[in-house]
């Protein structure tokens, strides 16, 4: 068995233990920098969705920051990101460079996508179920909770799952500040080296991960549809 | 009960103001059936919204149970509206949570312990009829099913009021009877309020008391059921009426001109409208024997609205016309409206 994989992939087989620290460095900055983004986007979308034209609680004022601000981010290429927010994450995170440093950078290319993600998924809800929980006497928070979130627990998982893979893909800009992982990884063994059987390993990698959200993603989207 | 004062509602839209009250005075009194009826646009709906709220008046006071809820607090208003159930068109109801959950859902988070919220919820769909469906959720139910769940969620919290918001609009002919006989029973047995509202003459003729006609955003005409049926007095009203028969339909053949509406001379035809609390009288064979004249009924319309029956006949009388003359005055003085369509000698 291990004579055959050196020899399809004498290259892989040579440096599986930096293999195994990009896959690790990938899955830990898609983690943390995930979970934060999550959070953050999610919030912001429940502004953006409360705040709205059609919104429970209707503010022209917040709405149209939130929504330039992240029209902005969004148009913004994440290279540039990456290098122009290196003051900022020295100051917040210590460092500007390794794979703690990727962390900020992929938490500012992600959370504006997810956000207008989130504020689509909560704008298909019917704003007849709305009416209906205000009129039982729901607060707005309720609403919000109750209604808004809870009935488009598909549409955010689905969305959560878009953002999570192109999350995955970012982390591979990474390696442009030594944040590691497996696009820097391929990038430098496979490109560069041209050692064609660890970009092939990688992308298996890459492929596995973005597999197994998705899967888990269908399976909670099956299970909360009705 | 309900009391609406100088309620002015108006829209900014894209195309200027929209006026959807417009200076909107009523008084709906406790355990009466209450019907608004109007075409789209006419802004009942935006009317019934102001009662609980949804919609804030641009000007006016809503009074419920004498309480001025237009000066409630947010809190004290989201307590008020627990009291006030509403049913819509389109249900409502939430598709990720199952008839029990939707039920339930009022009662959450009200520090209710689960035994008393299940004994609720079961009795509430014994009122509604769907004990086997306790577990089925939205996508499985008919639209009357889900609209039963509907009504069962708006009772959870033993309202006073029931706000329907054309509840049967969306149903086919057969479900919208079986959901109108529910509701007329939950007023019956709960004592119950009922504002609904509709644009359906048959809807508010199968149970409303009360009814109110609005056209652009204003009441024009207020009364009794019967009274509505028996005399309409705006021209709107009358299509609403008219709407619920198929007594106008001899306009339609005279226009046509066909065969059955040729008269020849000496032949009259009349229209015979209920007006009092007539019409159980036998008068169409009464004017025949008395004088002297033969009758024959092309189109007939009679029902009972509560325990009077109201309506109308279109009949064709043959005679002699000094005679015929005579039966309209006497049919005039039993107080019939008689209105003579087509009379022999102008054919």
């Amino acid at each position: 068995m291990e004579s055959w994989l050196n020899e399809i992939m004498p290259n892989v087989m040579n440096k599986t233990p930096e293999l195994w620290k990009s896959t690790q460095q990938t899955l830990y900055m898609t983690f943390y920098s995930g979970i934060i983004s999550f959070v953050i986007g999610l919030i912001i979308g429940i502004v953006l969705i409360a705040t709205g034209p059609k919104g429970i609680a209707k503010n022209k004022l917040i709405y149209s920051i939130l929504d330039k601000v992240i029209n902005l981010f969004r148009s913004i290429p994440f290279v540039i990101l990456l290098a122009s927010l290196i003051p900022l994450t020295r100051l917040v995170v210590g460092s500007a460079i390794g794979t703690k440093g990727a962390i900020l950078p992929l938490i500012f290319g992600t959370v504006p996508f997810y956000a207008r993600q989130v504020e689509t998924a909560l704008a298909e809800i019917n704003h007849g179920l709305v009416e209906a929980a205000i009129a039982m006497g729901t607060s707005p928070i309720g609403v919000i909770f109750r209604v808004y979130l809870k009935e488009s627990i598909p549409s955010l998982v689905r969305v959560t799952v878009i953002t999570s893979i192109s999350l995955i893909g970012l982390t591979a800009m990474a390696g442009a500040i030594g944040g590691g992982g497996l696009g820097d990884f391929a990038i430098r063994y496979g490109h560069q080296r041209n050692q064609a059987d660890i970009t092939y390993v990688t992308v298996i990698m890459m492929l596995l991960m973005v597999m197994i959200i998705q899967s888990v993603g269908n399976i909670i989207i099956k299970k909360t549809t009705h | 009960m309900i009391r609406l004062e100088n309620i002015d509602k108006s829209f900014e839209g894209e195309s200027g103001t929209v006026v959807a009250a417009n200076n909107v005075n009523l008084h709906i009194e406790k355990g009466k059936i209450f019907g608004i009826i109007g075409f789209s646009g006419a802004g009942k709906s935006t009317l019934v919204r102001c009662i609980n709220l949804l919609e804030r008046p641009t000007k006016g006071k809503v009074y419920i149970d004498g309480t001025e809820i237009t000066s409630l607090s947010k809190k004290e208003l989201r307590a008020k509206r627990k009291k006030i159930g509403m049913i819509f068109q389109h249900f409502n109801l939430f598709a990720s949570r199952n008839v029990y959950q939707n039920i339930a859902y009022p009662l959450k988070y009200r520090g209710k312990s689960k035994s008393e919220i299940n004994k609720k919820v079961n009795e509430l769909l014994e009122l509604v009829g769907l004990t086997d469906k306790i577990h089925a959720y939205p996508s499985q139910l008919s639209g009357g099913q889900k609209q039963r769940v509907a009504i069962a969620r708006a009772l959870a919290n033993d309202p006073e009021i029931l706000l329907s918001d054309e509840a049967t609009s969306a149903l086919d002919p057969q479900t919208t009877k079986s959901i109108l006989k529910l509701l007329k029973e939950l007023n019956a047995k709960l004592g119950i309020t009922i504002v609904l509202i509709t644009h359906e003459m048959q809807v508010v003729k199968e149970i409303c008391d009360q009814v109110v006609v609005m056209e652009n955003g204003e009441v024009i005409e207020q009364g009794d059921l019967f009274n509505i049926f028996a005399a309409p007095r705006e021209g709107i009203t009358r299509e609403f009426v008219e709407s619920t028969s198929n007594l106008s339909k001899i306009y339609e053949l005279i226009e046509e001109k066909r065969a059955v509406v040729q008269t020849k001379a000496g032949e009259f035809i009349i229209r015979l409208r209920y007006l009092k609390r007539n019409a159980s009288e036998s008068l169409i064979s009464y004017i025949s024997r008395n004088y002297n004249l033969d009758a024959n009924i092309i189109f007939g319309n009679i029902e009972l609205i509560g325990d009077n029956p109201i309506g109308g006949l279109v009949a064709i009388v043959s005679g002699k016309e000094e005679d015929i003359y005579a039966a309209i005055r006497f049919l005039k003085d039993k107080g019939v409206g008689v209105e003579v369509i087509n009379n022999g000698v102008l054919a």
